[in-house]
Formats: structure tokens, sequence, C-alpha cells
């Protein structure tokens, strides 16, 4: 890699451009086929874990395995109870995959920003993008199934004609000359809930990988000190992403909690 | 993409955090891990405790219920043991009591016939003097036929 800026720019924008069938180029049909393999591994691999442990699970003395499973479960469970009170077998469930696979795909920011990219450049494959949360469309993917699931259990809860009557009475009263700003006002709220929900995440995200990337441009600056720095560096940014990805698996989980027992108050 | 310094620098900052992890981060989950499992361990342990206890104490509840129904059942015994003894010895008392009252008024019989039969020897002999002394038509002195007298009332 080159030392001079354009180096770094162009090395950034490689790093930033996904893998996209050969044939689409661009447009609608450009699945990003990393982000789907490396979060479809990952839940695979959430899956598989969380049910063999639970397969084993004993009602005795757990085992260190079946322990770590029952923390987190515990953890999860305990945040929905806080703010869901009702019938937990969904909402549960939901919420302690949102979190491991959140954390998971997260977690992927944390290997070395060329590490995957290598490893499938020697299958001649050019460009690879670890972290799936980083990309939009997995976000946003994400957050566009808890909407439909707000609204689904809007309407579950009050009904169709309540969930109206709220749309349209809600915030400001029942007048008939306030429903149309009463709609307009739930509107907003409604689709704001989504699009907060996945902007967060993948700009978190996707800011963190654009740091390593530019931490990263200090082992191709030329000299030894900047190289010394970079270590120092990429690693003092590793150390505080733990922390973030933690949190944004964590805010994920809480606010879609949030959103979904939202969903079920009555105004 | 060349292989170059840059992925040899960021695998071995990999390397740092990965030590990192290991020495701040696992323990703490390592902990919480052990913390959960000697818990449960104790928990259990304390379940499985309690209920040997609660059976030892069955056991031993029916054990001394046991004892008690035979202590109990003793006392009746000797209680009615000691009635009849005591009933026993009431009846041997009171035939000895009717026995001897019996003998006292037996003896009172006796006395009383003896001195019956006295007065009558006597009020014979005084009747038989009389009867005498009206046949013989004189007084008959009874000192000096006292002793005859006597002998009569004696034969009588």
């Amino acid at each position: 890699m080159a030392s001079e800026q354009g180096g770094l720019t162009e090395y950034i924008q490689h790093h930033l451009t996904h893998l996209t069938p050969h044939a689409s180029k661009g447009g609608f049909w450009a699945v990003h086929i990393d982000s789907i393999s490396v979060s479809l591994v990952l839940g695979i691999l959430f899956s598989l874990w969380f049910w063999l442990k639970a397969r084993k699970a004993t009602s005795g003395v757990p085992g260190r395995g079946q322990a770590f499973v029952e923390i987190v479960l515990e953890f999860v469970d305990g945040q929905v109870k806080d703010v869901f009170h009702g019938d937990r077998r969904v909402l549960g469930p939901l919420a302690l995959t949102v979190f491991i696979w959140v954390f998971l795909m997260n977690a992927m920011d944390l290997l070395p920003v060329d590490l995957l990219p290598w490893i499938t450049e020697q299958f001649g494959i050019g460009h690879f993008r670890a972290v799936p949360t980083a990309d939009i469309n997995m976000t946003f993917a994400m957050s566009l199934t808890v909407f439909v699931l707000i609204i689904f259990y809007s309407f579950k809860a009050k009904g169709f004609g309540g969930y109206m009557h709220e749309l349209f009475t809600a915030p400001f009263g029942a007048n008939p000359l306030l429903w149309i700003p009463n709609f307009l006002l739930n509107i907003v709220e409604l689709l704001s809930k989504p699009v907060s929900l996945a902007m967060r995440l993948f700009g978190n995200m996707y800011a963190g990988e654009l740091v390593f990337m530019l931490i990263a441009g200090l082992f191709s600056a030329g000299s030894w000190l900047l190289y010394g720095m970079g270590i120092i560096g990429y690693t003092v940014w590793g150390i505080f992403h733990i922390l973030i990805i933690g949190i944004q698996a964590f805010i994920f989980m809480v606010l879609t909690i949030v959103y979904i027992s939202m969903a079920h108050d009555h105004h | 993409m060349d292989f170059n310094a840059t992925l040899i620098g960021e695998m071995l900052s990999f390397a740092i955090l990965i030590w990192f992890c290991v020495h701040f981060i696992w323990p703490h989950l390592n902990k919480a891990i052990e913390d959960r499992q000697v818990k449960i361990a104790e928990g259990l342990n304390a379940a499985e405790r309690a209920h040997a206890e609660l059976r030892e104490a069955d056991t031993r509840v029916a054990a001394e219920i046991k004892l008690a129904r035979q202590q109990a059942t003793e006392i009746i015994d000797r209680a009615q043991q000691q009635a009849n003894q005591i009933i026993d010895k009431a009846r041997v008392e009171a035939i000895v009591e009717i026995n001897r009252l019996k003998a006292t008024a037996q003896d009172d019989i006796a006395s009383m016939a003896q001195r019956a039969r006295d007065q009558l020897r006597e009020q014979v002999g005084a009747l038989a003097l009389q009867g005498a002394s009206k046949i013989v038509q004189r007084e008959v002195d009874a000192s000096t036929h006292k002793l005859l007298l006597d002998q009569l009332a004696a034969e009588i």
C-alpha cells in the first residue's frame, strides 16, 4: 500500500466496497453476499450453540457452558421483564436472538480489518466486508422486521378499531379537526422507530470500522514510529470497541423490547 | 490487495487484543460462571440436606411415638395390676374384719346366754325353794340350806 493520501483513500474505498455478484453491476440486485453470508454463519453458530446447551441442560449443577448460557438468558429475560409485563414467550426469545446475533455481528469488527478480505482474496474474491452490522441493509433488515412486529402487536393488542382510534386521536384529542395532525404525528413517530434503530447501529459500526481502517493506514505510512503508533492505536481502539459492540447490541435489544411493549400499551 | 505489513500490524494488534481479553475480560466472565455454579451447587446441597434432615426427623418422630405408646401401655398395665392388688387386699381385709366381728358377736351371744342361764338357774332355785317351803309349810332357813339349794340349782 502506498503511503500517499491517494493510497489511503483507495485503501478505504476498497474496504468499504461490498461483495456483490459480478453480473449485477450495482442496482437493486447487487446483493451484499459478504453481509448475508457472515450474518448467516453467525446466526447458525448462535442457534447451534444455544440449542446444544439447551438440549443438554440439566436441573442440577450446570457445566460452564450451560452456566454461561443461563447467565445470558437470565440477563436478557430480566431486561424484558423490567419493560414488558405480559407473556414473554415470544418477546424473550426475540430479545435474546437480537442481542446475541447483533453482538456476534458487531464482534466481527474486532477481527483485523484486513484479515477476512485477505483470506477471501486467496480464493479470488476481491471485496469482503466482515461486519454485517456496518451494512445499512443488514441493520434496516432487522429494524424493519421489528417494525412489522410493532404493527402486528399493535393490531393484536388493540384490535383494528382500537389501533385506528389510537392513530387518529392519540396525542391531542378526539376532535375531528385534530384527526389529521394526530395521524401525521403518529406516522412520523412510527416511522422514526425503525429508522433510528437501524441508523444508530449502522452509524456506530460503520464509524468504528472506518476508524480501524484509518488507524490501519498508519501501518503503511512508511515509518517504524508510525507503525508502532498504529499497533498501539489499533489495540486501544479495539479494546474500546469491545465496549461499543456490547452497548450497541444491548441498545438494539432494549429498544426492540421497548417498541414492542409500547405497541401493547393502550393510550 | 497484496499481503503486506498492514495485515501483520493488524494481526499484532489483534494478538494484543486477545491477550487483553484473556487477562481482563475473561476472568470476570469466568468468575460469574463459577459463582453461579457454586451458588447452584450450594442450593442443591442445602435442599438435599434439608430433605435428609426431614426424613431423619420423621423417623425419629415415628420412633418416639412408638416408644410413647409402649410406655402408655405399660403404665395402664401397671395401674390395672395395682388396682387388682388393692381390690384383693381390700377383700382379704374385709373377710378378716367380718370374721372378727362374727367372733365378737358370737362371744357376746355366748356370754349373754350364759348369764341368762345363770339367772334362770337362780330364779328356778328361788322358785324351788319357795315351792319347797310351801310344801313343808314352814320357813326354811335359807342360809342353812344354801348348800343344798346351790346343789339343786347346779343340777338344773
